[in-house]
């Protein structure tokens, strides 16, 4: 009966976890129109998140594009089909890895400064002194942050799929020597633009919101002490890393499942 | 960082996304070669269409002329219908062949559309009457090994006679 008991709090704190969670984003989604009037808010977000993670999105993805290219050479020599490199290299990048990695950099890079920055803004109880102010953080702080991070993450992961078919590119053509003109036909005529890299967007759009809403969330929730701070930036990259990986088993089985 | 600064900077990291996006769709995919193009709608039946997809080429002397669009069981013969557009800017005369071809060994399938003589040429709409099944790899060794059995077969009939008796 005990451990009974026991189960149904875990659960019921759970479900309150969610539903506290839920609330949160719905708040966030209601104050993000007023936010979007203070542009210049929105501006310097972008800049923060996006701007500040162009460095090690671009190295992942030209670093991922050469070690792609190396390796599926070794494989594909073997069977003479090295001119194919380009189109599996596109695709993986375009698919999968590029909203995938960059996602998961991102929740790293930005995601963990805005938990640490909103964290810090709880704990210094600046949040309070908004709303005693009668201003909204929601509207003043966590939106413009959270349009920050739903205009940065698509770029971002343009960035890393196209950078790192140029890394292809690079290993490919200049020095493996594999034709140049297959190269590009081969991924030309294999990759289309809706299917493949639309749906690569529309994959990261969903990425950069569960990213940035994990981040605010979990900044906001903190409790107001160091350990609380650096507990909830821990928890935001390992939750969000989470949610990107299933969340990408579900998208890719929704989009890709006909042929 | 002055206010105008950090604009100048996003809207620069909002170009370049732009530019990765044009990079995406013109250089290492699709868009511009076929499908924003004029089309129209031909079919065709083959008794067997192999591993033949959706969006597969369809090929006239080895150029591109179009894509398959949809691939359906016609239930009345039980043949494979093959909806293909092809662009408007090449018409093919009414009496042209469609076959099911590979590219190279083990490459993907595709139509291979052979021009005809007809005056007339293809119709939107309108279904080719002449095809070819795609070769189905299994139905070729069976055929092989029936070849052979029949030949060995033969020959170990005609062997006692024809040997040298022992």
């Amino acid at each position: 009966m005990e451990m009974l008991a026991r189960l149904g709090a875990v659960a019921l704190e759970q479900f309150r976890g969610w539903g506290h969670a839920a609330f949160f984003f719905m708040d966030l989604l209601r104050a993000t129109p007023a936010s979007l009037r203070r542009f210049g808010l929105v501006v310097a977000q972008v800049h923060a998140i996006g701007n500040r993670s162009l460095v090690i999105i671009l190295a992942s993805g030209l670093a991922v594009g050469f070690v792609l290219a190396l390796q599926m050479y070794y494989a594909l020599v073997t069977y003479g089909a090295a001119e194919n490199l380009g189109l599996i290299v596109n695709l993986s990048l375009v698919r999968e890895l590029g909203p995938v990695v960059a996602a998961l950099l991102f929740a790293g890079r930005a995601g963990t400064s805005l938990t640490a920055e909103i964290g810090l803004m709880k704990a210094g109880e600046q949040l309070a002194a908004m709303e005693l102010m009668a201003i909204d953080p929601k509207a003043r702080v966590l939106a413009p942050r959270l349009i920050g991070g739903f205009v940065s993450m698509p770029i971002l992961a343009i960035l890393f799929s196209a950078i790192g078919i140029l890394g292809a590119w690079v290993v490919a053509v200049l020095l493996i020597g594999v034709d140049a003109g297959n190269f590009w036909s081969i991924m030309q005529t294999g990759v289309d633009v809706w299917r493949d890299v639309g749906n690569g967007i529309v994959k990261s759009v969903v990425f950069g919101i569960i990213c940035t809403v994990v981040a605010l969330y979990q900044g906001h929730e903190t409790e107001a002490t160091p350990e609380g701070v650096a507990y909830a930036t821990t928890r935001t990259v390992v939750i969000s890393s989470l949610w990107v990986l299933g969340m990408d088993f579900v998208l890719t089985a929704l989009m890709f499942s006909t042929p | 960082m002055g206010k105008k600064k950090i604009e100048i900077l996003v809207g620069a990291f909002v170009l370049l996304g732009m530019l990765g996006l044009v990079f995406l769709a013109l250089q290492a995919a699709n868009l511009g070669s076929v499908g924003g193009g004029d089309t129209y709608t031909v079919q065709a039946r083959f008794d067997n269409i192999g591993g033949l997809k959706s969006r597969a080429p369809v090929r006239s002397a080895g150029v591109l002329v179009g894509r398959v669009t949809r691939i359906s069981l016609d239930p009345a013969s039980f043949q494979g219908v093959v909806t293909m557009e092809i662009e408007r800017t090449f018409q093919f005369p009414k009496d042209s062949a469609a076959k099911i071809l590979t590219a190279g060994l083990l490459g993907d399938q595709y139509v291979g559309l052979e021009a005809g003589g007809d005056d007339a040429n293809l119709a939107p709409g309108e279904t080719i009457a002449q095809t070819q099944s795609a070769v189905v790899l299994e139905n070729l060794i069976g055929q092989f090994l029936t070849g052979r059995a029949d030949s060995a077969g033969a020959g170990g009939a005609a062997a006692p006679g024809t040997g040298p008796g022992q």
